[in-house]
């Protein structure tokens, strides 16, 4: 397990970070907490010659109230995330998602951005991200420009960051009060989801955002549900109806932990779950 | 010297922490990948990515120019020096067996296969350089499944001429042991139960923690190597056998080693290319294998389809039970390969008194991993097999699991008891074992559970598992070894070595790799010499200092071994008795030895076995007729195996909206005789526990129809860790049925708790959705697969059991037909 030998990079400002990428383009990788990014580099998936360390830029990592919405630094760890006060008073979908990714140590290294960026469809965080309509703060050669959650996953692995660009903050609508669960659903605890739903809603239930992970080749929303749910009452029977409609529209992989229509039948099992859960029944 | 009064009253029964955990655990110590040598150059290997192919070329130019590259060499660079990859147990003189070059030079036949070597400065530079290799292939049709080897469309060697490798057979009427199955199954077809199943023992990966390293350093009187093996004697005679170079100037060393579980069990292709380049170079070469070369080309376990007929009479008397193996032994027949199915071959009638049985073991050959010994090797099998079949038999006769057991067991008083597969059983008590589980468990409120979750239809269904498993362990008479076609013997040896100053150094030819030897073999010699537990150092795993030994496996180190050893600390206290006589000037008769100390009856006069080695060392006073050592030393060939037992119980809930299931309760009484160290006891236990369970729920190594190993990853290839598990109750029985045939009463341990856990998670989640009609699902039991149990037994409405076997060759199924490995 021994990478391609690369040359590493440590620049303490954004600035510095987007000329060395403009210098190296195609041949640098960014490097976060490395917790996707080594592994694909020590089995030789992947051989930049270039290796960007954001971890010295330290405007990255934070979290900060910004008015109508919470601020989140690109290189924040999943640790911080989900026990920031914070992110739990405004944003407790995150807070509890955060919490389901891997194991700790892993929760200590890996990051909120690196994780959006890496937009693996099994991560744990698009899908509350996508849910919450997170905006993406991407700095490019050209200064900063904001994606909306819709545009900025793309596909399997790929988002709106360009090549020369780098994710800063993820800016987080507040949904003070609302009520929050994050049902994942694994064989062994640090595994990725085989599927998993994010769910939280105002009251029981007035609103509700539904995200479902790994049902397709990027996170996606229930729309679906989320409508029928609206002025549903919170009781198994209440959102019987709206949860079978929470495969409507995905396309989930086929694999060794299930195929296709078993992810149909879980999500919509699953999005029953988490919507009582959410709703504090 | 220290005073032999402080030792403990006895040590035997003690909870010992083990002495070697810290070095173990830190990491401060000799592992194989830990040695660096002067001048020593690193290895990294070129595998096929192809299952089957011809290799047409091999350009190593780009290779050989790269930064520190000594040497780039493949198969036909070598000629007989490379010697082969053996198999030492031949199952049957007309078996088919492919040759297995370690590094073959035309053809491969699995994806792994090493087919070049690249040597370098560096760990770094040599795996850099290995990408370079350009290797040109002709790809050939490969072999992938049990089902399709049989056919024999494909052959996984086309010169063999079918992958058909030996049909090995045991018949009871035959051997003279029981009755005709045949006959008894035709009578319970008119008047009594006929059970038919196939089951299927998914392949496995021994995935032990420290991956395979080897170092071989060429220079000196002896060639030495070192390697993260569970078998250096083994090595050491295999080597010399197959590559010319006399044994007596090769010494292999197993130093430290970072688990096994069999998987390091083997004369692997990796030591023996290091074994070539090293002499070749005249350089000390390492090799380290990473994660996913271990998975892909470390042998894997398991891997059986079991055609299963047991016949019974109404009351759920068993009359006979006919196996049928096919075993897949993958692409070549590895060290123990095809002996393994067959070590099961005597325990399929396991506790029971059966009249008539007939085992049947076809191996066949694919183009994947090679297969041999994981964790239990044959018996997990059986065992899964017969106890899943005993909880068939209970549902069909409509009696508690528990109650069909107790009707065909061996009574407590039965014992010594001669079994259907012709194995004498000396000591066991299955009564006492699962009265005490029983109770432990809560059995019965339990049930009452379950019954209370059926009545109201409860989404999380209850299930309860039984195992009442024994196996033959302890590996093992020679004699028997021998009329099975084995290689070698299962004899054991050790010495004692007094030093000057009265410590104690025993060696012993057993070869730990996480067992904790070195920490209940001092156990032993302290009680059984009468020295501190401090005082004794136990040295193993180099040949230069454990020159007889036949390592460790099969549940043999403490029941062999520790026999051995006994043995030995009885001859140097022989010994010591007439040194002692000398120096007290009594006769031998009048000599008491207890505590370390010869005493002379009836007097205050003494003399301690420390003050007896320092004479022998200063050799100022013995007597004429003495040869000045009590040091002693002892080889042990057991008389038979052993025969641990116990009943395991498991409770699972199933979430029948999402298939998934959740352990609630273990609880195992295990009668393995007398105990050393019942921490050490409660370690291998609870891994062993952990293993099957995660053969019942958890793991599968999946290759596609190509022959790729889709599983290749711990991504993939799922083990569990603590947080997956619940805390295990284990039990021991108040008075344990003590083995017969050693002196310390032992039975062995090591594979214990994954031969009995497999089939009691599994009867548990069956137990849990058989009032839906369903009687099996295929291991791993995943969510995926109990869910689609669940709605095919909804959709057909079925609540009888089928009568006729249920097919695991479903289209679609993983590592079968198709490829997708989805399950479905
Ligand atoms: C054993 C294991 C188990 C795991 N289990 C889970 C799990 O259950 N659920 C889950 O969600 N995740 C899981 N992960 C992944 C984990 O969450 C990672 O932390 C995350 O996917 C990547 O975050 P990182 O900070 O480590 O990014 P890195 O690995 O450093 O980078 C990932 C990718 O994103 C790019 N990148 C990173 N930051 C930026 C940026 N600011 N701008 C542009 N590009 C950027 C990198 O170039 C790289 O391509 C697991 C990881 C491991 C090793």
């Amino acid at each position: 397990m021994i990478p391609v030998q690369f040359d590493y990079l440590a620049p303490t400002s954004v600035e510095e970070a987007l000329a060395a990428l403009g210098q190296h383009g195609d041949d640098a990788k960014i490097l976060a907490g490395g917790q996707s990014l080594l592994p694909v580099l020590r089995m030789r998936l992947n051989a930049p010659e270039v290796v960007i360390d954001l971890g010295g830029i330290s405007s990255l990592r934070g979290i900060r109230d910004d008015g109508d919405a919470l601020v989140i630094g690109a290189m924040t760890t999943h640790h911080d995330v989900r026990d920031d006060s914070l992110v739990k008073e405004h944003a407790l979908l995150l807070s509890k998602a955060a919490a389901e990714v891997a194991d700790s140590q892993i929760r200590h290294r890996g990051t909120f951005g690196g994780a959006l960026a890496h937009a693996d469809p099994a991560g744990d965080l698009g899908a509350p991200a996508l849910a919450l309509g997170a905006q993406f703060v991407i700095a490019g050669p050209g200064g900063s420009r904001t994606v909306d959650a819709a545009d900025f996953f793309v596909d399997l692995f790929e988002t709106a960051i360009g090549d020369d660009e780098i994710l800063t903050e993820v800016r987080i609508p507040k949904h003070t009060g609302w009520g929050a669960h994050y049902e994942k659903f694994v064989r062994v605890a640090h595994q990725w989801p085989i599927v998993a739903v994010a769910a939280t809603v105002r009251g029981s239930i007035d609103e509700a955002r539904v995200g479902l992970t790994n049902m397709g080749s990027t996170p996606l929303r229930a729309t679906a549900t989320e409508q029928a749910l609206a002025g549903a009452s919170a009781t198994e029977d209440g959102v019987r109806e709206a949860s079978q409609l929470a495969a409507e529209g995905t396309n989930p992989p086929s694999d060794l932990n299930g195929a296709a229509d078993y992810r149909q039948h879980l999500a919509r099992v699953l999005t029953g779950r988490a919507v009582l859960k959410a709703a504090g029944a | 010297m220290t005073a032999t009064q402080d030792r403990p009253a006895t040590e035997i029964g003690k909870d010992r922490r083990r002495k070697e955990d810290q070095r173990l655990i830190t990491g401060r110590t000799r592992w194989t990948d830990n040695i660096t040598l002067p001048g020593m150059l690193h290895m990294a290997m070129v595998r096929s990515p192809f299952a089957h192919a011809t290799i047409t070329s091999i350009d190593t130019e780009a290779a050989k120019a790269s930064t520190n590259v000594v040497a780039v060499l493949s198969g036909k660079d070598f000629g007989d020096e490379l010697g082969v990859c053996i198999n030492a147990w031949p199952i049957t003189p007309d078996q088919k067996t492919p040759g297995h070059s370690p590094m073959p030079a035309d053809r491969v036949a699995f994806a792994g296969e090493i087919v070049a070597v690249v040597v370098a400065r560096t760990a770094a530079e040599a795996r850099d350089a290995a990408e370079l290799v350009d290797v040109e292939y002709d790809e050939l049709p490969a072999v992938v499944g049990i089902k399709k080897a049989l056919t024999d469309e494909v052959l996984a060697h086309p010169d063999l001429g079918t992958n058909k490798s030996a049909l090995w057979v045991f018949d009871s009427a035959e051997a003279g042991t029981g009755t005709d199955v045949e006959a008894a199954i035709a009578t319970a077809r008119t008047d009594g139960i006929v059970i038919e199943r196939d089951y299927r023992q998914q392949r496995l990966i021994p995935a032990f923690m420290e991956p395979r390293s080897v170092v071989v350093d060429p220079t000196g009187e002896q060639i030495t190597m070192w390697s993260a093996t569970q078998i250096p004697h083994i090595l050491r005679f295999a080597l010399a056998a197959t590559t010319g170079v006399p044994e007596s100037k090769i010494r292999v060393i197993a130093p430290d080693v970072g688990g096994g579980f069999g998987g390091k069990l083997q004369a692997t292709p990796e030591e023996w290319i290091a074994w070539a380049v090293a002499r070749r170079l005249s350089r000390p070469v390492k090799y380290t294998e990473t994660r996913s070369e271990s998975l892909m080309a470390a042998h894997h376990g398991r891997d059986q389809v079991q055609t299963l007929t047991l016949a019974a009479d109404k009351e759920g008397k068993v009359t006979a039970l006919r196996v049928h193996l096919d075993a897949d032994l993958g692409a070549y027949i590895a060290l123990v390969g095809g002996g393994v199915p067959v070590l099961g071959a005597f325990m399929f009638n396991a506790i029971y008194k059966f009249p008539a049985y007939r085992f049947e073991c076809q191996t066949v050959l694919t183009n994947t991993t090679f297969t041999d010994a994981y964790r239990g090797a044959g018996r997990p099998e059986a065992t899964y097999a017969i106890e899943r079949l005993m909880d068939e038999l209970a549902a069909e006769v409509g009696v508690d699991p528990l109650e069909i057991r107790e009707r065909n067991w061996i009574k407590h008083e039965e014992f010594p008891f001669t079994t259907v597969a012709g194995l004498e059983y000396d000591s066991g008590n299955y009564e006492a074992a699962t009265a005490l589980a029983k109770e432990s468990f809560g059995y019965d409120a339990l049930r009452a559970e379950q019954k209370e979750r059926r009545d109201r239809g409860d989404r999380v269904q209850l299930g309860i598992g039984v195992s009442t498993f024994t196996e033959m362990c302890g590996l093992a008479p020679s004699r028997v070894l021998g009329s099975l076609d084995y290689g070698a013997g299962g004899w054991e040896h050790a010495s004692v070595r007094m030093l000057a100053t009265g410590k104690v150094e025993v060696v012993t030819g057993t070869s730990a790799h996480g067992q904790g030897h070195e920490t209940a073999f001092s156990q032993i010699v302290a009680d059984r010499l009468g020295v501190p537990f401090e005082d004794v150092e136990v040295l193993h795993g180099d040949t230069q200092v454990a020159h007889r030994g036949l390592d460790t496996y099969g549940s043999r180190s403490l029941v062999v071994g520790g026999e051995a050893l006994v043995q030995a600390v009885d001859k140097v206290i022989d010994k010591a008795r007439h040194l002692a006589s000398h120096l007290l000037e009594a006769s031998q008769d009048d000599l008491d030895y207890a505590d370390g100390k010869f005493t002379v009856r009836g007097t205050d006069q003494g003399v301690a076995i420390q003050e007896l080695a320092t004479a022998t060392f200063t050799g100022h006073n013995y007597p004429d007729d003495m040869e000045l050592s009590i040091d002693a030393e002892a080889t042990y060939d057991p008389v038979n195996f052993n025969y641990p037992h116990g009943t395991h119980l498991c409770a699972m809930e199933v979430d029948t909206e999402t298939g998934a299931v959740k352990m609630r309760k273990y609880t195992c009484c295990d009668d393995i005789g007398n105990i050393i160290n019942p921490l050490i006891v409660a370690g291998q236990v609870h891994g062993g526990l952990v293993q099957g369970i995660a053969q019942a729920l958890w793991e599968e190594a999946v290759h596609d129809e190509a022959g790729t190993l889709v599983s290749g990853s711990f991504v993939d290839y799922l083990l569990p860790t603590a947080a997956d598990t619940i805390s295990f109750d284990v039990q021991h029985t108040q008075e344990p049925s003590v083995c017969t045939t050693n002196t310390l009463g032992t039975k062995g341990v090591g594979e214990a708790g994954t031969i009995a856990s497999t089939p009691a998670v599994v009867n548990a989640v069956v137990d849990a959705v058989r009032h839906l009609g369903i009687n099996d699902i295929q291991m791993p039991c995943t969510p995926e697969r109990v869910w689609r149990a669940i709605e095919d037994s909804r959709a057909g409405g079925a609540t009888e059991t089928p009568p006729d076997a249920m097919p695991h060759f479903a289209e679609g199924e993983a590592n079968q037909d198709s490829t997708d490995g989805a399950g479905q």
